[in-house]
């Protein structure tokens, strides 16, 4: 029996083109990061658009929002990719050079059994989920996490030491 | 909210009060010799009893009751280690290795809760877009704080801009000169902890911890600005992110064309 992997969905609204000079700096930091992320331990999946190594073409919830979809063993694997690295951290700070803040959720987490891959329409109805309720089970977020389906006595038997 | 706060109010006694978990931890400190040990422990990241009570020249048997009074107040944690090269029915009992704990002891008199205001001004300024708003803002205190450390002419040294963070409760580690690693008795596990290597000082304390943990990109982001705005004043020095588990996400180097 395999545990359950997370997915998570991230939205970011473009404050310019991607081929826009102001926006330089992010789109050359595109193949860099994705890089890090396939390389990145835990890391299981990402969506891209057919035929592309991103998925910077296609814009499924709306003309200016960027889309990131992907697929991690845990909460921890993702975390420590997103803010556990200064080669994704420094683009995660700089963010409002880029992106104009949506006035609503733009990350969602949510558990996958293993060996399935989320849909973007699944992905974004988890991000509705969010928005409407807040998180939960079904939809979470970094800052209130829910542990996998099942994964109770799994998290005991993690913190057993030896 | 702190630990403290929220033991204060799920398990209190008619006896308890809310925050008495904290002033019994601080109590613990009271006493100056207990006081020298936590700071020797903390400034070494971690330290056996031998070590600690050389170091500060008392008698073993004395550093060894106040180090597990510490333990009990929370302050530090123990972890039993046989020492290295010796295993074996010769080896003896492990010995106690202590380490400050993860434990955040907050102590306001009357009660006050500035972390809960953080939290909720880190929220605020994420919703509304306005990080770079706050990195402008961390960057000029970064400038006061380091007009105000500042003698005559200025930190021009590694040290002196370590002595400056230092002040701030940052806990730098600076890169002991012509050696690659100015610790290496210090039990090996300093690599987390980001030893001063490589002619850079790592700061090992983060002053923002649990606001980092949940805010990274806002408070990490906001603490670079920060060093920035101290370094910035002194001229020669390049702050960068360098996440760590442990320790603070900025790392400090002096410019090589310097």
């Amino acid at each position: 029996m395999s545990a359950p992997h997370l997915a998570q969905l991230n939205i970011a609204l473009l404050k310019a083109p991607l081929d826009d000079p102001s926006m330089a700096d992010f789109a050359a930091a595109l193949d860099p990061i994705n890089a890090l992320a396939d390389a990145s331990p835990g890391f299981v999946w990402r969506y891209t658009d057919e035929g592309a190594n991103d998925a910077s073409a296609s814009r499924p919830f709306g003309p200016d929002l960027l889309v990131n979809l992907s697929v991690w063993e845990d909460v921890e694997s993702l975390r420590s990719y997103t803010y556990g690295n200064s080669g994704h951290l420094d683009y995660l700070r700089r963010r409002r050079e880029w992106f104009a803040p949506l006035g609503r959720p733009g990350l969602v987490l949510w558990w996958v059994p293993a060996g399935t891959l989320p849909t973007l329409s699944e992905a974004g109805e988890r991000l509705e989920r969010l928005t409407a309720n807040g998180p939960g089970p079904k939809a979470f977020t970094f800052r209130s996490p829910f542990p996998a389906p099942g994964a109770g006595a799994g998290l005991e038997h993690a913190s057993d030491p030896g | 909210m702190t630990q403290d706060a929220a033991d204060g109010r799920a398990g209190m006694t008619a006896e308890e009060a809310p925050g008495d978990p904290a002033i019994g931890a601080a109590g613990a400190l009271a006493d100056p010799v207990r006081r020298r040990l936590y700071r020797y422990v903390c400034e070494r990241g971690e330290a056996g009893r031998a070590d600690a009570a050389e170091a500060l020249g008392v008698a073993r048997t004395l550093a060894a009751f106040h180090l597990d009074r510490l333990a009990e107040a929370g302050l530090l944690e123990v972890e039993r280690r046989r020492l290295t090269g010796r295993q074996g029915p010769g080896a003896g009992r492990p010995a106690k290795v202590y380490r400050r704990s993860g434990r955040e002891v907050s102590l306001h008199l009357p009660p006050r809760d500035y972390e809960a205001a953080a939290r909720l001004l880190a929220e605020a300024v994420e919703r509304a877009g306005a990080e770079e708003a706050l990195y402008a803002v961390a960057r000029e205190e970064g400038r006061r704080r380091a007009a105000a450390a500042e003698g005559a002419e200025g930190p021009t040294r590694l040290e002196e801009v370590a002595a400056a963070l230092a002040a701030c409760g940052y806990e730098p580690v600076v890169p002991a000169a012509g050696e690659e690693n100015g610790r290496e008795e210090n039990g090996g596990e300093s690599g987390g902890q980001g030893c001063g290597q490589g002619g850079e000082v790592r700061l090992r304390n983060c002053p923002f911890r649990s606001l980092a943990s949940d805010f990274p990109p806002l408070t990490c982001g906001m603490n670079l600005e920060l060093v920035r705005g101290m370094i910035e004043r002194w001229g020669g020095f390049t702050a960068r992110t360098a996440p760590s588990p442990k320790g603070c996400c900025v790392a400090i180097s002096k410019n090589k064309n310097d």
